[in-house]
């Protein structure tokens, strides 16, 4: 017998299989779709930074914290692109967000800072990776708060898991970058 | 689970971490070179199965408003993407079935439409056990069967109540689950809630009378500030009137405005933050409506300066080491209170508790482990000496137990309890490699109760299920195992083994996917027909697998027979004692009472035996003396019993 039991103290009823598995009102919304495009943009410059770090560092644990950077955020660009996908959802180009004109998701930077990222070099330019990339995982941070400060946004349950996730993991990447620009400014 | 996955840990490894020779996924010495695991068939209702010292008897498909009819098996997980050589453009993807479909397509068409569900909403979860019930905990709501015949098991009610993870508990007549996912409704509805707050959302432990057990009715609803990812049930036999729930929590926090005093910020911002912390529920038994928190205790501060978080604070431990998650709740708790001990997987950390007054854990001691990404679950010995705890590298999405994964990964981690403090053993994993499109790696188990012996059932996902001796935990041995190939042949399609419970006789599994499997040991060199019925003998009312509690055997020539099993096994009862005790045994159970003639000389034999043996355990050392001293109890106590 399928039931379907009521708020505490309500009585419990029958319910159709049909309704049981009506997942139609926790499908992704509007709001989660920008999200998820908007956070394989934020990720792809995320990859841009990194991808400058080889040249420009001394030291060995910027090479780490870079290569765990990027093997994540390439790995959640990929699960964002096939969540896009199977939802029939157009998939952004990894570089649209160099478009003239076009709004830069939170933290992000713009094209005069990434170019001033570019031209560093050395123990400034550690710094200055650091302090970025800790703006932009903050960035991050806000993007997920908005998504579950909007109105039906986060409910899907694959989405809700993911931002759930990006929300811990960038904390973590905040936590231990801080600490390293702490030791770098010593 | 921890879902989708704590991705990166596991990549960092391929790429900081190249695999020692020796000690990544291979067949190992307790499996065969041929391991009958590799390479089984792909299929969701066909696949291949191979089992060793073990089989299935049972298996019963997920009811109705338990699965996504358009996409049964459920939906295609993602493929990790290998890291980009040049790190700045992401690979192309390499399926053929992502053409973009029209979202307004009938149903059931398009590869999209058909995974529109994504199976995390009707994954089967963990179990519980009272009496001939079992219940089944799902992302949708849970089950209910009759297991009065484990080989048959009935399905008695299917009741519908979403929110995830569905992680379950019984106590007599109230049946506890946990809810986390923030489309949890107070009332058990499937339409999610719009609203960012809400009155009508749930996140917590909602509390059924199971009374009417086609009828589950919702008694009571606690909202917690991260929901419930999981709990565990503490009783204490000093207070009856209550029993006790520990919530872990490992969602985002809500708003302050949905949830008084709610709060996600860092410590140092805020040191009433929900965050490092476990919430601590009282149930009145006879008033399971007032339940509430009464507790939220600081477990990760450090004593010395106060901090709340107090534990490993995230990332690795050095180079060529495993990447650990922050510790800022746990992921689930198993409690002991007849040894007033709690184990918590805690994240980045394993934590010894003292809970001799449940409502104030205190704790003991801390662990990290380099090879751990994300401590997920704890498991005593029966005698509580031990703990097993689980890694759950990869968050139980992903294939984490490929012929390139290290046996160290994602495995069990064994640990002694010396003067109330943790001290690492050795590993364990299952040893067989399992494919890329098998999520695999360790998750929840239970003990098997075989008098002399620590013995393990676990699931391992779509790795299967497998039995491991760990009576030397420095040493580990699979003794059995059952695994089936890959739900589809293409893809990796969340699925395979969430739990696997030892349950008076039987192994009952949930699969993800596919629905519950009850399975039986069968005898073999690694364990007797004897020690498999001991163990069955060591029955219990009920189970909720993260609350133990001491196991005791009946006074039983079946009990006493395991031991001279063991002992046989590993030579040290010499054959003509342990026949002497076989035939004495026989003699005995032929006996009904004392008067009867031929009592009299059994008991002389019985305490002649035992006498004996326990000279032999003077001269012994480790498991063997200890088995010896057990079985001369076994025989003094019926030598006792007819006087």
């Amino acid at each position: 017998m399928l039931v379907q039991p009521g708020a505490p103290g309500q009585a419990t009823r029958t319910i159709t299989a049909t309704r049981a598995t009506d997942t139609s009102a926790i499908q992704a919304t509007a709001t989660d779709v920008q999200f998820m495009q908007g956070m394989i943009a934020h990720h792809a410059q995320a990859l841009e930074m990194t991808a400058l770090l080889a040249s420009r560092t001394n030291r060995e644990e910027m090479r780490l914290l870079a290569r765990r950077i990027e093997l994540s955020q390439s790995d959640e660009i990929g699960m964002m692109q096939r969540w896009l996908t199977t939802r029939g959802q157009t998939v952004p180009d990894m570089h649209a967000h160099h478009d003239h004109g076009g709004a830069l998701m939170p933290g992000m930077l713009t094209p005069e800072e990434m170019s001033r990222l570019e031209a560093a070099q050395g123990q400034a330019f550690d710094r200055l990776f650091l302090e970025s990339m800790i703006r932009h995982h903050d960035g991050a941070l806000t993007m997920v708060n908005d998504l579950f400060s909007t109105e039906g946004a986060g409910q899907e349950p694959e989405i809700y898991a993911f931002a759930s996730d990006v929300d811990a993991d960038q904390r973590i990447e905040i936590d231990r970058m801080s600490a390293m620009l702490l030791e770098i400014l010593k | 689970m921890k879902l989708p996955a704590a991705r990166w840990a596991c990549l960092v490894a391929l790429a900081v971490c190249p695999t020692v020779p020796g000690h990544a996924q291979a067949p190992a010495s307790s499996s065969t070179p041929a391991d009958p695991r590799v390479g089984l068939k792909p299929g969701f209702r066909n696949a291949g199965e191979a089992a060793r010292n073990m089989q299935l008897v049972a298996t019963l498909p997920k009811p109705d408003g338990f699965f996504d009819p358009k996409a049964p098996a459920g939906p295609v997980t993602p493929p990790e993407q290998p890291a980009p050589p040049d790190g700045a453009t992401a690979p192309e993807r390499d399926n053929n079935d992502a053409t973009p479909a029209d979202p307004n397509a009938p149903p059931g068409t398009a590869g999209a439409q058909a995974n529109r569900n994504p199976t995390i909403s009707f994954a089967n979860s963990d179990l519980a056990f009272s009496g001939d019930l079992m219940f089944v905990g799902n992302f949708n709501g849970f089950t209910v069967y009759d297991i009065e015949k484990g080989s048959k098991p009935k399905l008695l009610s299917s009741v519908v109540c979403p929110g995830g993870q569905g992680d379950v508990s019984v106590y007599r007549n109230l049946l506890i689950v946990s809810v986390e996912q923030t489309r949890g409704r107070v009332d058990c509805g499937t339409g999610g809630v719009k609203e960012t707050v809400s009155p009508e959302r749930f996140r917590g432990i909602r509390i059924f009378d199971i009374s009417d057990l086609r009828k589950p009715r919702q008694v009571a609803a606690v909202q917690t500030c991260r929901g419930s990812h999981t709990h565990t049930l503490v009783t204490d036999a000093r207070d009856r009137d209550n029993v006790y729930v520990y919530v872990s929590g490992t969602g985002v926090v809500r708003s302050a405005d949905e949830l008084a005093g709610c709060s996600g910020k860092d410590p140092k911002e805020d040191p009433n933050t929900s965050l490092f912390s476990i919430d601590v529920i009282q149930i009145p038994v006879k008033a399971p409506e007032r339940a509430r928190i009464v507790n939220q205790p600081r477990i990760f501060s450090d004593p010395s300066t106060g901090a709340l978080a107090g534990l490993w604070q995230g990332g690795n431990h050095g180079p060529g080491t495993q990447t650990s998650r922050i510790t800022r709740q746990c992921h689930d708790i198993t409690v002991f209170p007849d040894i007033g001990l709690a184990a918590g997987a805690c994240g980045g950390n394993g934590l010894l508790l003292d809970i001799s007054d449940p409502v104030h854990p205190v704790r003991l001691d801390a662990v990290t482990d380099k090879a751990f990404a994300y401590w997920h679950s704890a498991t005593f010995s029966a005698d509580g000496s031990h703990v097993v705890f689980t890694d759950e590298w990869g968050g139980g999405t992903r294939p984490r137990c490929r012929p390139e994964d290290p046996l160290t990964w994602g495995a069990d981690a064994l640990f002694d309890v010396v003067d109330r403090k943790l001290r690492f053993d050795g590993y364990y994993k299952m040893p067989a490699p399992q494919s890329k499109l098998e999520n695999c790696v360790a998750h929840n188990g239970s003990i098997i109760p075989v008098p002399g012996r620590d013995i393990m059932v676990q699931a391992w996902y779509q790795g299967g299920v497998s039995v491991f001796d760990f009576s030397d935990a420095t040493h580990p041995v699979e003794i059995a195992f059952f695994d089936r190939g890959p739900l589809d042949a293409k893809d990796l399609i969340l699925g395979g083994y969430w739990s696997a419970y030892w349950y008076n006789g039987h192994i009952y599994a949930s699969e993800i996917s596919r629905g519950i499997d009850v399975l039986s040991l069968t005898p073999s060199e690694f364990l007797s027909k004897n020690e498999i019925e001991a163990a069955r003998l060591a029955s219990t009312s009920d189970l909720n697998v993260q609350l133990q509690r001491r196991v005791t055997w009946p006074r039983s020539s079946v009990v006493s027979l395991a031991y001279v099993d063991q002992l046989t096994r590993s030579r040290a009862i010499q054959p003509a004692r342990a026949d002497a005790i076989r035939t004495t045994l026989e003699r005995i159970d032929r006996i009904r009472s004392a008067r009867q003639r031929g009592a009299a000389a059994v008991v002389t034999q019985l305490d002649a035996l035992a006498a004996q043996l326990e000279s032999d355990a003077r001269a012994a050392s480790g498991r063997d003396a200890a088995r010896l001293r057990a079985l001369a109890a076994t025989l003094k106590d019926r030598a006792t019993a007819l006087r």
